[in-house]
């Protein structure tokens, strides 16, 4: 459980479907219906070609570690140092920022392309965060 | 753009450059009007075009007292005043304004006066950065790093060189905040800030400001000291969110900022006599030698470490020390122009002999923007 002075994320109109996809235990994105591209952070049209025939769809939630800082000052409220601040590459293509959990904050423990696998932690009653942890097997 | 049709024609620096408690950000700005205003020759009321970021254009015009009919708030983080002249030198040819002032400062170590940077929880950077412990540029723009090192073979022990190499730069210079010597082992046994980088690889925290004037190049012999003529110009922009740029290998917008400028300038990397990148942290260099297409990326760990960018060097790069060593006071971008356009007056601390063309390459945010100018002392 996340300290409660951890940044707390206001959903927008265009991103309530993300945040409503962690709170169901999905990590959600969008494809666009027009040309193919996934993409992500979420808008309502596609970033690639313009198209606002979009879909949102629940993303496998297996990516792999494209890079990685460990954290030590100044902490962000909420953190204890070290902590990594983590970029996924998801398998679906999209990268996105995150932590990595069950995992030593360590750079022998953090292996640039380890295997990772999305994990869902609540913050509150309203946001749940989607953390990634090494994947299993 | 066509080439040398606007020069710089003033250029200074606060009075004070460090620690500067006994003034407030806005007349760290009026400091480095009037010292560059003096520098021209001018008077405030020769200025009819007015360039500044962070802090507004109104805000500062007012300040100083000018009536300008020629605006430019473009505030897109530390690179911004490569755009400024950018702009500056495109409206003066087109004939919007006469003589434009550009300001930067910044009360970045002393905080007086200096406005509040805040991340909406609502942005998409307070939705998706901001909660997984983002907390200032050092635990965001060295991000990208460890990705860069493991595609091009870069080690630990070369990009500590930036910092050493910066350093041999900044002793020569008698207004940089840090001076003494360092190895690479002083730099990996520095304090850790976020891993890999550590101390010695993190910008300074300083307080201070600088100021350019630019003008018409036909106009240019009237003023006191050495015009530099702006020879090429590029920018570009990429993303706030240093998780979405398009690759860690390289930068979107250095790649485009940089070749631009090269092509208006109608210049080859060889005629390249002095370069500044804009270094906020030690990795910086490495990307703008590759992205500028110096060399590839590959390469640039290695062409630091074996001193090709040091004193005497075949390539003199941060002469002034570098935002690591000389200043940084949130948005380095001003100082980097500073330093090419005293190399190109050959007034500079630690003058490289006979450079005639000048490289400066900003960046801002975390790799966000970028901007790059390319000066010259030859019409």
């Amino acid at each position: 459980m996340a300290e409660p002075a951890r940044a707390r994320p206001k959903p927008t109109p265009e991103t309530q479907h993300f945040w409503d996809g962690t709170q169901a235990g999905e990590l959600r994105l969008q494809r666009c219906d027009a040309c193919g591209n996934v993409y992500f952070p979420p808008r309502p049209f596609c970033p690639s070609c313009a198209s606002r025939k979009i879909s949102v769809f629940k993303a496998s939630g297996k990516g792999k570690l494209y890079s990685y800082v460990i954290n030590h000052r100044p902490a962000a409220p909420g953190f204890t140092p070290p902590y990594a601040i983590a970029v996924v590459e998801l398998d679906e293509g999209p990268r996105m920022m995150s932590n990595i959990i069950d995992c030593p904050q360590t750079p022998e423990a953090l292996e640039l392309d380890m295997k990772l696998e999305v994990a869902f932690e609540k913050l509150d009653d309203k946001i749940t965060l989607p953390m990634f942890r090494p994947a299993k097997g | 753009m066509r080439r040398n049709q606007v020069a710089v024609v003033g250029a200074a620096e606060t009075t004070e450059l460090g620690v500067i408690p006994n003034m407030s950000q806005i007349q760290l700005h009026a400091d480095a009007a009037l010292n560059a205003v003096a520098d021209a020759g001018l008077k405030l009321s020769d200025i009819d075009g007015i360039a500044t970021a962070v802090e507004t254009p109104q805000q500062i015009a007012h300040y100083l007292g000018i009536t300008p009919t020629w605006v430019d708030g473009t505030s897109v983080g530390g690179c911004s005043f490569m755009l400024h002249v950018r702009h500056a030198a495109a409206a003066i040819e087109a004939g919007l304004c006469k003589t434009v002032l550009i300001t930067h400062a910044e009360s970045g170590k002393s905080m007086i006066g200096k406005l509040p940077r805040s991340i909406p929880a609502d942005s998409l950077q307070g939705q998706f950065e901001a909660p997984f412990g983002v907390y200032g540029p050092p635990s965001m723009f060295p991000i990208p790093v460890l990705r860069y090192m493991k595609t091009y073979g870069i080690t630990h022990e070369q990009i500590a060189m930036v910092a050493v190499v910066q350093r041999e730069w900044a002793a020569k210079n008698p207004r940089a905040m840090m001076k003494d010597p360092i190895t690479v082992a002083d730099v990996l046994n520095s304090r850790m800030i976020a891993y890999p980088f550590r101390l010695l690889q993190c910008c300074l925290v300083t307080d201070g400001g600088g100021a350019l004037i630019l003008t018409s190049a036909d106009r240019a012999r009237d003023f006191p000291k050495k015009s530099v003529y702006i020879l090429g110009t590029g920018e570009s922009v990429e993303t706030p969110m240093v998780s979405q740029m398009e690759t860690f290998n390289s930068s979107r917008a250095f790649k485009i900022a940089g070749p631009t400028a090269f092509r208006e300038a109608g210049i080859t990397h060889k005629d390249v006599d002095h370069l500044m990148i804009y270094d906020a942290f030690a990795h910086l260099p490495l990307y703008g030698l590759g992205d500028l297409g110096f060399m590839p990326h590959e390469e640039t760990g290695k062409f630091i470490a074996d001193g090709h960018t040091r004193p005497g060097g075949k390539l003199p790069l941060n002469t002034n020390g570098g935002g690591l060593s000389y200043m940084h006071s949130g948005m380095y971008g001003m100082y980097a122009l500073q330093e090419s356009v005293r190399q190109m007056r050959g007034i500079a601390p630690a003058q490289v002999k006979d450079a005639k063309i000048s490289v400066c390459h900003g960046v801002g945010g975390m790799f966000a923007a970028s901007g790059t100018i390319i000066f010259t002392n030859e019409k």
